[in-house]
C-alpha cells in the first residue's frame, strides 16, 4: 500500500505547476474579464505536451498516461477553470475517443495534430432534445455510396466553434434506441457543417460553449469512428475517463480557492488578531482540506484504476459527485472567510465559484452520476 | 567535448528558515529544488550543445548527500545527457574552499571538458565564490555575470559580462568557467519526454576515493571557514511616526527637530 504519488507524477506536477504560475495564472482574470477564447494559450499547452500527456508519441502524445493529465488539469485548475476544461475537451472528449477507437491512419490524421496543439478539437454529444437521456440523440447519419450525409443539431460543445476536428454522435440506426448511435470525425470547413453562436456562460468565461449545425453534410465513409451502431458503449467508456477529469478540474478548482482563503485568513486582521485565529475561520478552513484531501485521494483511484485496466465506472462516477460538491463547498467557504473582499472580482474566488459549478453539470450531471453508482450498486 | 554543469540542491525559494538554540537551520516541510539560478546554466548549456558543432555531451554534478539527487533529476528532465552525483561523509562541512577542491577534482575525472558552467550564486548560502575557485584551481579562464555568450568554437569564447557600469565584452581562451546570470536565457521547462528520463536514469556517485580527494582539502579539515555560531538575525523593531502639521513648512520644521534630537542629521 503507496499513497505516495510516484516520482515521475510529483516531476509532472512540478512542471506542469511552474508553467501554469508563470502562464496561466496572470492571465486568468483578463480571460474571465474580457471572456475571449485563450488561442494561444491552448497551442502552448500543445506544444509542452501537456495535451498530449495520454497519448503515445507516435500520435503527437508524450507518452505518459491518464493519470499525468488528471495532475495536469488539477494544476492548470488551480488557478485557472477556463484553460482546465478547455484542457478537457481538447483531449478527454476529442483526443481520447479517436485515441481508443480510431484506425491507425485516424490517429495519425486527426489525433496527432489535436495532441500537439495545432488542431482544436471538440466533442459533440448533446443535442436540444438529447443528453443525459443521449438514446433520444435525433441527429441523423445516412450511408450514400461511399458517404456519410449528416443532418442535425448539437448544442453546449465545449471548443465547439473554433474547433478543426469534431467528434460528434449520431443516430445511424433509428429504431434501435442507443444500439443505433454511431461515432464520426467531423472538419471544420466541411460544406454542410456551420458552427451556431457561443453561449454566455456564468463562468468558465474564454471557454467556448457553442451550437453546431449540421446540414445535408458530406463526411467520406472512411471518418466513421469505431463500429457503427456502437457509438453509445463508446461514448460511455469515453466519459468515465471524462467524468475522472472534471473531477480533477473541480479537486483544482478548489484547492485554488482554498490557498486563497488560507493566505487571507492569516493576513486579514479583526480585533486585533489574524481571523485565521477564530474558530469560525478554523473550522471552514480545516472543513474545506478535509474535503479536498477525500477527494483527490478518490479522483487519484479512478484514474489509477483505469490505469490498471479494470472496469472504473462506479469509482468515476463517485469520484465526480464527491469532488464536485466538495468544490462548492469549498470555494462557497473561500468566498466567506474573504468576507466582502469574496464577493468582488479582484480575489478572484468568485470567479473561481463561477467556474466550479459547471462541473456538478457536465459530463452528466451529479444526477446522472447518482444513477449510475446505485445502478452499479444494485447490479453488483 | 564536455560541458559540465555544477549544481546545488536548495530549499524552495518560498521557504521560511528558521534556526534553534543550536544553531541548526531547518526549512519546514518546504521541497528540495535546484538551485533557481542553475536553471539558468543547465539552459545555457544545452543551447550551447546545439550551437556547438561536434559530439558534445552535457554533463550535470552536484556535489551533496541524497537530496542532492532532485536537482540532477531536474538538469536531467530539461535534457543533459548525464548525471554524477559527489559524496562522501568525509566531505560534509565543506566550505567553499573545500567544495571547489571536490568539484575541480570530478571535473578533472570527466575530461575532455571545454567549459563548466555555474548559476550566479547558490540561493542558500549566496557566496558566489565556487564558481571562480574551481576556475583557479583548474588553470580555465574564470567569467562571471555572464549575460551572453556571443561567439564560441572549439579554442576561445566571447563573452557579455553584466557589471554595475554597464556591458563589458570579453575573450577568453577555452577551456572556460562561466557563471551565469539571470537574463541570459529563459530555462525551459522540464519535458515529459526529459521527466521519464530522469526518473529511469542511472545516477553514479562518486566518493572521494573515486576523485582522488585528498582527506586533509575536504570537509571541515579542507575548509578555511569555521561556523561559530549560527543564529537568525533579530527581529527589525522599529516604529512609524507620521509628521502631519498644519503647512509644509511647519512639518518640516518638526521633522528636523526631531532628526536631530535622535542625532540622525
Amino acid at each position: 500500500m503507496n499513497f505516495e504519488l510516484a516520482e515521475e507524477y510529483q516531476m509532472v506536477r512540478r512542471m506542469v505547476r511552474d508553467f501554469a504560475e508563470k502562464e496561466v495564472a496572470p492571465r486568468a482574470e483578463e480571460i474571465d474579464a474580457t471572456d475571449t477564447f485563450p488561442v494561444d494559450l491552448l497551442r502552448r499547452m500543445g506544444e509542452l505536451g501537456i495535451i498530449g500527456l495520454p497519448f503515445p508519441e507516435e500520435y503527437g502524445g508524450s507518452g505518459m498516461d491518464y493519470m499525468s493529465l488528471v495532475i495536469a488539469l488539477e494544476e492548470i485548475a488551480r488557478v485557472s477553470g477556463t484553460m482546465a476544461i478547455v484542457l478537457d475537451a481538447q483531449t478527454s472528449l476529442c483526443g481520447e475517443p479517436i485515441y481508443l477507437y480510431g484506425t491507425e491512419e485516424q490517429k495519425r490524421k486527426y489525433l496527432a495534430p489535436v495532441a500537439r496543439g495545432e488542431k482544436i478539437g471538440a466533442f459533440g454529444l448533446t443535442e436540444p432534445n438529447a443528453g443525459s437521456d443521449a438514446g433520444a440523440t435525433q441527429t441523423r447519419a445516412v450511408r450514400d455510396g461511399d458517404e456519410w450525409v449528416i443532418n442535425g443539431q448539437k448544442i453546449y460543445i465545449t471548443n465547439g466553434s473554433a474547433a478543426d476536428v469534431v467528434v460528434i454522435t449520431a443516430k445511424t440506426d433509428p429504431d434501435a434506441g442507443t444500439r443505433g448511435i454511431s461515432s464520426f470525425i467531423i472538419e471544420k470547413g466541411t460544406p454542410g457543417f456551420q458552427p451556431g453562436r457561443d453561449e454566455v456562460k456564468m463562468g468558465l468565461k474564454g471557454s467556448l460553449t457553442s451550437e453546431l449545425f449540421f446540414e445535408d453534410c458530406r463526411i467520406p465513409a472512411e471518418n466513421l469512428l469505431g463500429t457503427e451502431n456502437e457509438g453509445f458503449k463508446q461514448f460511455l467508456r469515453t466519459l468515465d475517463a471524462g467524468r475522472v477529469a472534471i473531477a480533477a478540474m473541480a479537486v483544482g478548482l478548489a484547492q485554488g480557492a482554498f490557498e486563497k482563503a488560507l493566505a487571507y485568513a492569516k493576513e486579514r486582521h479583526q480585533f486585533g488578531r489574524p481571523i485565521a485565529k477564530f474558530q469560525a475561520i478554523q473550522w471552514m478552513l480545516a472543513e474545506s482540506a478535509t474535503d479536498i484531501e477525500a477527494a483527490r485521494l478518490m479522483v487519484h483511484r479512478a484514474a489509477w484504476l483505469r490505469e490498471q485496466g479494470t472496469r472504473f465506472t462506479k469509482e468515476a462516477s463517485m469520484a465526480k459527485l464527491l469532488a464536485t460538491e466538495v468544490s462548492e463547498r469549498v470555494c462557497w467557504k473561500a468566498i466567506q472567510i474573504h468576507g466582502g473582499l469574496g464577493y468582488v472580482r479582484e480575489a478572484g474566488v468568485e470567479r473561481m465559484y463561477r467556474d466550479q459549478r459547471l462541473c456538478a453539470i457536465g459530463e452528466g450531471t451529479n444526477e446522472i452520476q447518482r444513477l449510475v453508482i446505485a445502478r452499479q450498486l444494485l447490479r453488483e | 567535448m564536455h560541458i559540465v554543469v555544477c549544481t546545488k540542491q536548495t530549499p524552495d525559494s518560498a521557504a521560511k528558515l528558521a534556526v534553534d538554540d543550536a544553531g541548526h537551520v531547518s526549512w519546514g516541510d518546504s521541497p528540495i529544488v535546484i538551485n533557481p539560478w542553475d536553471e539558468y546554466a543547465v539552459e545555457e548549456a544545452l543551447l550551447l550543445k546545439d550551437r556547438i558543432d561536434g559530439d558534445v555531451q552535457v554533463v550535470v554534478i552536484s556535489m551533496g548527500p541524497e537530496e542532492a539527487l532532485e536537482a540532477l533529476k531536474h538538469a536531467i528532465a530539461m535534457g543533459c545527457d548525464r548525471a554524477i552525483r559527489i559524496w562522501d561523509e568525509a566531505f560534509a562541512g565543506s566550505d567553499t574552499l573545500a567544495t571547489s577542491y571536490v568539484l575541480a577534482r570530478a571535473i578533472e575525472k570527466i575530461g575532455d571538458v571545454g567549459m563548466v558552467l555555474f548559476g550566479k550564486s547558490a540561493i542558500d548560502s549566496q557566496t558566489g565564490q565556487v564558481a571562480v575557485a574551481v576556475a583557479r584551481r583548474l588553470g580555465f579562464s574564470p567569467l562571471t555575470n555572464v549575460i551572453k555568450i556571443a561567439e564560441i568554437d572549439g579554442a576561445s569564447m566571447t563573452a557579455e559580462r553584466l557589471l554595475e557600469e554597464g556591458r563589458q565584452v570579453v575573450q577568453a581562451p577555452l577551456p572556460a568557467v562561466v557563471g551565469t546570470t539571470k537574463g541570459i536565457n529563459e530555462p525551459r521547462y522540464p519535458s515529459f519526454m526529459g521527466i521519464r528520463k530522469a526518473t529511469r536514469a542511472e545516477y553514479p556517485l562518486w566518493t572521494a576515493g573515486d576523485i582522488g580527494a585528498a582527506a586533509d582539502k575536504v570537509g571541515a579539515a579542507g575548509s578555511g571557514v569555521r561556523w561559530e555560531r549560527i543564529f537568525a538575525p533579530p527581529a527589525r523593531e522599529g516604529s512609524a511616526e507620521i509628521v502631519a502639521a498644519d503647512t509644509v513648512e511647519e512639518s518640516a520644521r518638526i521633522l528636523v527637530d526631531k532628526l536631530l534630537a535622535e542625532k540622525v542629521i
